[in-house]
């Protein structure tokens, strides 16, 4: 489940991008390993994040989670729906599950991030 | 669950099992070399009436509440416990339990918790509480990492008039965390509102103070509230749990965070503790607060039941992230605490505290009416208050001690400016004849 026209990043987030903005969420390798979601704690949005750095918390029964940022950028949405109803990040990583959406500082640091073909290779390596 | 010893053919036959020729085996990696190849140093065992009357003889050294009347608060207090307690307490299901991590086999522990729990909420007029903490101060120091965790701000103001060692141990936990401790001194006896103003501002994660006040007396706690939250600041406000019985709800003045020492309901004084730290925090606050916490469910079969709930909190999940690092409770004096509140009712809650109340005036009408004493504050008070002696309170003390009575806290050993005060405290325990006795012990004191 790693869906072509997507890039990754090797913490097992998925960046969609469009123009001057990213969509940003987990994998589904990642919310495998995470378990059933009962909390997310988004950032703020007018927030800024470096590539790397942690957007927020995913808390799931068994364990709370950083999930981070593949770019740097300043937050201008996040998922609404998510309070309510953090299922939806186990149901649909790619698509109702959406984290939080970015602008871009640099679109040249995509180049940096995995195409779907290089991330199925690093979850293959991890021995699923 | 019955608890009954090994026998020595029970040990046998589990050395057996694992082919240990005796206890000695078990220890063989430890190097000989770091053996200790002698007894301990300790006495040999007793018979049990021997044993009685050792223990006796030894706890003969100390005075107890039986014997003494007791007009010392300043955190500890002497309010009755009824019998009934102490008798619940030791049914073994209770008194051998150990912490409920397997819901299936804790279903009594968990639902006793739980209706703590529920008690607390209503008591202090909070959303939510967790299973309790180590003690009231420490209960503080974990209210003031809430509120910097939550708020992402790094100052903590707090009232002069909060119990000293309860502002020690906040210290203590807030020390190498990088967050600044900003105390509002005193005046009268209460928090300086307007020194209290001027130090919040938009950097403070937290306004707290205690109610009623180390000296007894009550705070403006709605105002102090106000204040807190028009600079985005969380209201702690630490409160004396008898006095819920006819104080107004700190929960209805503001309070985000409410905490406090448990001790008066159900336990005893017990030179120091154990003693019961209790928190309750609004819903939004739910998932920062630390401890255990005892929810309710359904189970596969749809009949009620009580688990541990929310763990992703705690520290063995969350490590560094979490609030704090507690991951146990005071469950027995928990446990002590809710059937204490269970039996009184709030009738009983508030008849408690109307008795304390009332007496602590009494006293105080007539020990300021004595020549030389001075009340040493005008604001009013619940069951604690302070007087200004012409002798030094030790002196009185030791006078007091030979008519088996315990006086109050000397104020100058906490507070420079209050000595030769003394903290007096009348619970509803307190007769007319030991408060009399009382007044004569202050009266018998030289007058310049």
């Amino acid at each position: 489940m790693v869906p072509e026209g997507l890039l990754y990043s090797e913490d097992h987030e998925w960046i969609k991008v469009g123009g001057k903005t990213g969509r940003v969420g987990i994998t589904h390798h990642a919310q495998e390993a995470l378990g059933s979601v009962v909390f997310v704690e988004l950032p703020e949005v007018g927030s800024r994040v470096a590539a790397g750095e942690a957007l927020g918390v995913l808390e799931s029964v068994k364990a709370a989670s950083d999930y981070y940022s593949p770019v740097s950028g300043a937050v201008v949405a996040v998922n609404e729906e998510l309070p309510d109803s953090p299922n939806l990040i186990n149901e649909e990583p790619y698509d109702r599950g959406w984290l939080v959406e970015l602008e871009l500082d640099d679109p040249a640091q995509l180049d940096k991030l995995l195409t779907a073909e290089k991330y199925i290779e690093l979850i293959s390596a991890d021995g699923k | 669950m019955r608890y009954v010893l090994n026998t020595g053919d029970d040990r046998r036959e589990m050395l057996q099992i694992i082919g240990a020729g005796d206890i000695e085996d078990l220890f063989s990696d430890v190097p000989p070399e770091v053996r200790l190849k002698k007894p301990l140093n300790l006495p040999g065992p007793m018979s049990e009436p021997d044993l009685r009357r050792h223990m006796r003889e030894i706890s003969a050294e100390n005075l107890n509440l039986d014997d003494y009347a007791s007009f010392l608060g300043a955190g500890a207090y002497d309010h009755y416990v009824p019998q009934i307690v102490d008798q619940l307490l030791l049914r073994s299901e209770f008194y051998t339990a150990y912490t409920p991590y397997q819901p299936e086999i804790s279903q009594g522990t968990l639902q006793a918790i739980f209706e703590y729990q529920s008690l607390i909420c209503a008591l202090t007029g909070m959303e939510v509480a967790n299973a309790s903490l180590y003690d009231g101060a420490s209960a503080l120091a974990e209210a003031a990492l809430m509120a910097c965790q939550h708020t992402g701000k790094k100052r903590v103001v707090y009232s002069g008039c909060i119990h000293p060692e309860y502002r020690l141990t906040v210290q203590t936990y807030l020390r190498y965390r990088g967050i600044e401790l900003v105390e509002a001194p005193e005046a009268g006896g209460i928090t300086d509102s307007q020194l209290l103003e001027g130090m919040v501002d938009s950097r403070t994660a937290a306004v707290i103070i205690q109610q009623p006040n180390f000296f007894g007396c009550l705070e403006d706690a709605p105002a102090a509230g106000e204040l807190a939250h028009r600079s985005g600041a969380l209201f702690i406000v630490m409160a004396d749990p008898v006095s819920l019985g006819i104080l107004k709800a700190p929960g209805d003045c503001g309070a985000d965070i409410v905490v406090g020492e448990g001790q008066g309901l159900g336990n005893q004084i017990s030179f120091g503790g154990p003693y019961l730290g209790f928190m309750a925090c609004s819903q939004k606050l739910v998932r920062r607060m630390p401890g255990r916490l005892v929810g309710q469910t359904v189970d596969k079969e749809g009949r009620r039941c009580f688990a541990l709930t929310l763990q992703a909190r705690e520290q063995h999940i969350r490590r560094d992230k979490a609030t704090s690092n507690i991951c146990s409770n005071e469950a027995m004096c928990a446990l002590a605490a809710a059937i204490h509140m269970t039996c009184l009712g709030k009738e009983g809650l508030r008849q408690v505290a109307g008795l304390s109340l009332q007496k602590a005036h009494y006293a105080h009408r007539l020990i300021t009416s004595l020549k030389g004493v001075e009340p040493s504050f005008s604001a009013p008070f619940f069951k604690e208050f302070a007087v200004r002696l012409t002798e030094d309170p030790a002196a009185v003390n030791q006078r007091l001690l030979k008519d088996k009575i315990i006086g109050g806290l000397d104020l100058g050993r906490f507070y420079p400016g209050y000595s030769g005060h003394m903290l007096l405290c009348c619970t509803e325990l307190r007769t007319g004849d030991e408060i009399s006795r009382l007044a004569a012990g202050i009266g018998g004191m030289k007058n310049d």
